[in-house]
């Protein structure tokens, strides 16, 4: 039965119409499902949806520093930190300066990529958990700074942030206004996720090249078997120091995208319970395969919002409310990755080879 | 034989000394291999086998002596320098990149010869495309050369022992290597496999690449290589022909222990 609906799947898989089709049928949906879910769940879950492309994004950055080149780093926040409080800074009237959009993102992206070659060139020799302890200290670092450098020169603003950030504009186009286009209406929310999910396509897109490449896998390489990878002519130098670089500009872009779109930053952001929000991600879904990791993200971002109904569940079912929402949620999420782990331990949506080791020996 | 000329040598060792703290696992070690021949290095346990080989390679540094391979000076260059001057090795304790395919194993092998960049990878312009293709063809051709091309899709960690050997000398080969040093590869393997292994080495030999052999085996040694040397508590203790070494008194009592008898 279950390999009957298998190959069934692969002689799909190879036709091009079929595939085609999926493609037609996957891009409508992500079309609509603002709209679906405005009416359905209301407005906040659009911002939810918001949310959730910006932590695919991350996600997928995360993914080629832990999943490809199996660097695990505990810090990774940090770049969603400098892309974001970039744009504040370049965007704000704390300095006056009001750089566009199409420079602000690509700068985003560098000056990200800048800090993860910053954080990649002292950890080079270390591995696993001494790495994770660097990488998590850089991540600390990075946000205290954010927090202190208010004084002798107001940088950051301090604990307070950055307030009143240019929304994101495409030329004339304020994302942050409601537009008529053609007798629909397009609020906020709906034009950010619009952006959003252009540019989580193309870093999905990115991702899926840059595995499927010499440079993936000498990552991958990197991971399995550092010193086969020497004796095989790799410079692991340079292919570390290249994760650490294309997986913090990922960050450094959803970093600007999230100042763009909140109009405001504090270091309250970036702690490190969000670094390691987005490493479970990574883990949960499937470390190392790109729809696994999109999965992971979708999930966590989602779950603990769908979580909140669990207040107001409860004043129904008992009148009151019995166990603090907030405490349950944690409960039960710390719950769910402990079931995860120990009954797919390579995640909810491992890589097809993988899998198939998996279950060989059944 | 006819004494070697400067040109007919491709790596030459002088003088190589290590230590591990107190112990000295190396003392003034030199060796030369020609090119075009099967070199063997043979010697009990413990005896620097593999130091010797680690250090040739570029894993460790030596504390004094000279490496110099086809003329160039490969002394305290680092494993990915030495690998692109054009040593390839394999390892004691097989060191293959267990969770990939054994096709991307030896695809992994082509890296050092390839170029492909970044935005190569995210562009996929027509040179990168190429270039991907020659790399698989390559890999698919170096798969069915040491006969395991039927194995391509499967993961390296699921390969036979026999087949994980033979994994790890396609994807050295991958590195188009003058010089491939084989770390023990018959270890493990019983008579069958050990006389396929044998074929295999002389025909990569014959296809112009020499080969560096650690072995335990004295019958595969005796039997393959051209020259022989032999280690013994961090010194070389004889080099030659293999019927030399065999009858070599030195050696005889290094293996057999000749003060305790």
């Amino acid at each position: 039965m279950m390999t009957a609906l298998l190959t069934n799947w692969r002689n799909l898989k190879r036709n091009p119409y079929a595939v085609w089709l999926g493609f037609a049928l996957i891009g409508t949906a992500l079309v609509l499902l603002p709209f679906v879910t405005d009416a359905a769940l209301g407005r906040s879950w659009v911002r939810i949806l918001d949310h959730t492309l910006l932590y695919i994004m991350l996600a997928l950055g995360l993914n080629i520093v832990v999943g490809f080149a199996g660097l695990l780093d505990l810090g990774y926040v940090a770049f969603f930190a400098v892309g974001a409080y970039l744009y504040a800074l370049l965007a704000s009237p704390h300095f006056g300066l009001h750089l566009p959009f199409w420079t602000l993102l690509p700068l985003g992206a560098l000056v990200a990529c800048m800090f993860g070659v910053l954080l990649g060139a002292p950890t080079l020799r270390l591995r696993g958990d001494y790495l994770a302890i660097v990488t998590l200290g850089f991540g600390e670092i990075i946000r205290i700074f954010l927090n202190n450098l208010n004084t002798p020169i107001n940088i950051t603003n301090g604990p307070q942030g950055i307030n009143m950030i240019d929304p994101i504009m495409l030329g004339e186009f304020s994302l942050s206004r409601t537009h008529q286009v053609l007798g629909i209406t397009f609020s906020s929310v709906h034009n950010y996720y619009y952006l959003f999910l252009l540019l989580t396509l193309l870093v999905i897109f990115i991702s899926i090249r840059l595995e499927n490449s010499r440079i993936g896998r000498a990552w991958v390489a990197v991971r399995e078997d550092e010193v086969a990878a020497q004796a095989m002519g790799i410079n692991t130098r340079n292919v570390k120091l290249l994760a650490f670089a294309m997986g913090a500009s990922f960050g450094g872009v959803s970093g600007g995208l999230f100042a763009g779109f909140q109009g405001f930053v504090s270091p309250e952001s970036f702690h490190l319970m969000e670094s390691i929000m987005i490493l479970c991600m990574v883990v949960l879904g499937g470390m190392g395969h790109i729809p696994g990791v999109i999965l992971g993200a979708v999930l966590l971002s989602m779950l603990p919002e769908a979580l909140r109904y669990i207040g107001p569940l409860e004043e129904a079912l008992f009148g009151r409310v019995i166990v603090d929402p907030a405490d349950l949620r944690m409960l039960l999420f710390g719950l769910a990755m402990v079931l995860v782990m120990l009954l797919r331990p390579a995640g909810l949506w491992p890589s097809p080879v993988r899998q198939r080791e998996f279950t060989r020996h059944d | 034989m006819p004494p070697s000329t400067e040109a007919d040598l491709l790596l030459q060792a002088t003088g190589i000394s290590k230590h591990f703290g107190g112990l000295a696992a190396l003392m003034d070690v030199s060796l030369t291999i020609r090119r075009n021949e099967i070199y063997g290095l043979i010697g009990p346990n413990g005896a620097g086998k593999t130091t010797l080989f680690n250090l040739l390679t570029g894993l460790y540094r030596a504390d004094s002596g000279i490496i110099s391979f086809g003329g160039i000076n490969l002394t305290g260059k680092k494993p990915h320098e030495v690998a692109q001057a054009g040593i390839a090795r394999t390892f004691q304790n097989i060191r293959l990149f267990a969770n990939m395919t054994a096709l991307e194993n030896v695809m992994v092998g082509r890296n050092l010869r390839t170029h492909a960049g970044v935005f190569g990878a995210i562009l996929r312009d027509k040179k990168t495309r190429n270039e991907e293709g020659a790399i698989r063809q390559r890999a698919k051709e170096l798969l069915d050369y040491t006969s395991i091309g039927h194995h391509a899709q499967m993961l390296a960690k699921n390969l036979s022992y026999g087949d994980q050997r033979r994994l790890e000398i396609a994807r050295s080969l991958a590195t188009e290597p003058k010089l491939l040093a084989l770390d023990e590869p018959a270890a493990g393997m019983n008579a069958t496999e050990t006389a396929a292994l044998r074929q295999l080495l002389e025909s990569i030999r014959h296809d112009g690449v020499t080969i560096l052999l650690i072995e335990h085996d004295v019958k595969l040694v005796m039997g393959l290589c051209d020259r022989v040397a032999v280690l013994d508590y961090g010194k070389k203790i004889a080099e030659g022909i293999p019927a030399e070494v065999r009858s070599n008194p030195a050696v005889i009592e290094a293996y057999l222990g000749g003060a305790m008898a």
